[in-house]
């Protein structure tokens, strides 16, 4: 099956590990059947929704996307990014209920862009591994079982909020649980795994906040026994993995988490070659823990 | 016999804009705390997002104007999920910080970031360029 990918700003970036997040998953979908295909001249999102009721010039670079995609004659576009699906998927909602506001946008896009009806579906990767590969068929392609590895999912903020586009329920998401559970690892489940890392917070003067933001999260995770956090987001990878440096430095009483994403897990059961992960480029270095479980071999030197 | 004549509520310009923009009833609220109780800054709040509620109901310009608390909310939609009475607080926050950036008041100074901006990821600069510039 071919499929439609956007990829987003952070995918192409070694900083928050988009290479190995995006290299992971397009090596893992190939040996699933699935290809995704990179959209061609693909424009950013805009990170962020913005929920303002005037505010249509924000939605812009999402809706030239959707346009592309309905321009290439496809039906659905698949991201990795939780912040881009949440992006497109909400301005997606957005055009669909408001007739006006889809005229308004697509007056201004013309001529450069067609006229978009509203009709793509925007869907997560982990939605195409659910529905249209199945964990069942994951689980009997798995050659490397995860075994004996101790994982807390963890969902973050716009991947299952607001309710409109979330792809799971919105306080007790499992998704991510069932896809580990289909690898082999002792999936944990956390309190914390739908609570913010304080996102975009990261610059400024609120920095400070996303360091105790990170501690949280992580000290609470470690305390329930998980060895490494697994995530779907890039930003929550920044702020749990960098963070966590910081996090560290002002509280010695947790033990360094590493973060995965799930594609990665998933490339390393499926018996993917594991320098496509990209575990170069993580700051909480996971090798150590993944080569005491036998899944990668020995440690290549870092930095 | 005591004689009821509804009070004349007057709006202010503030008000009325927060709730064009967030397309939300301010009055709906009740104070039940469920937003402050599942909001994950509120360390670093002037006032916990109920307590914004409440200002605004009671139009105390002064105050809002002065609090944090629009521009250290993450945007995590989790008070406007689980808010009993609907009121999506997210979208209430994102229309203060709109009526401070459509005067050109910007919260943060890129510039000012230097070595910083090097070793972030572009989806952390972007996405708080969008929210927290004008």
């Amino acid at each position: 099956m071919k499929i439609p990918y956007y990829p987003g700003c952070t995918m192409k970036a070694n900083k928050g590990n988009g290479t190995g997040f995006e290299q992971s998953s397009v090596a893992a979908a190939a040996l699933l059947d699935i290809e995704l295909v990179e959209m061609p001249r693909w424009y950013c999102c805009g990170t962020v929704y913005s929920t303002a009721s005037d505010d249509l010039m924000k939605h812009l670079g999402s809706v030239r996307n959707l346009s592309k995609i309905q321009q290439m004659d496809e039906k659905k576009v698949v991201t990795l990014c939780s912040m881009c699906y949440n992006t497109l998927a909400m301005v997606n909602v957005l055009l669909k209920q408001d007739p006006e506001k889809l005229q308004t946008i697509n007056d201004f896009m013309a001529p450069e862009e067609e006229f978009y009806r509203g009709e793509v579906e925007v869907l997560h990767f982990l939605q195409i591994l659910k529905t249209d590969v199945g964990f069942e068929k994951i689980a009997s392609l798995v050659k490397k079982p995860l075994n004996g590895l101790k994982v807390a999912p963890y969902y973050g903020c716009v991947l299952t909020r607001p309710k409109d586009v979330a792809i799971d329920d919105m306080e007790e998401p499992r998704i991510m649980h069932e896809l580990l559970h289909a690898l082999g690892a002792e999936v944990i489940d956390d309190p914390y795994k739908i609570e913010c890392c304080g996102s975009y917070q990261t610059i400024g003067p609120m920095k400070g906040a996303v360091i105790e933001r990170t501690y949280r999260i992580v000290k609470s995770m470690a305390m329930n026994g998980a060895e490494a956090i697994v995530l779907t987001c890039p930003l929550c990878e920044f702020n749990l993995d960098a963070r966590q440096k910081d996090a560290l430095e002002a509280h010695p009483d947790i033990p360094p988490v590493p973060i995965f994403y799930f594609s990665q897990l998933l490339a390393l059961a499926l018996d993917l070659d594991p320098s496509i992960c990209k575990f170069e480029n993580h700051k909480i270095d996971p090798q150590p823990l993944l080569a005491k479980l036998n899944l990668i071999k020995a440690i290549p030197t870092i930095r | 016999m005591i004689k009821l004549t509804a009070a004349k509520l007057e709006k202010s310009e503030l008000i009325r804009k927060i709730e064009e923009w967030s397309n939300q009833n301010i009055f709906a609220c009740y104070q039940c705390g469920k937003c402050s109780a599942g909001c994950p800054l509120t360390d670093s709040m002037d006032h916990l997002p109920n307590q914004i509620m409440k200002l605004l109901q009671m139009g105390d310009e002064e105050t809002l104007l002065k609090s944090n608390t629009p521009w250290v909310c993450a945007s995590c939609f989790t008070c406007s999920c689980r808010c009993p009475r609907g009121v999506r607080i997210t979208e209430i926050m994102e229309a203060f910080r709109l009526y401070r950036l459509r005067q050109n008041i910007d919260h943060f100074n890129p510039s000012k970031l230097g070595k910083e901006l090097a070793e972030l990821p572009q989806i952390a600069i972007i996405a708080s360029f969008r929210k927290l510039t004008s």
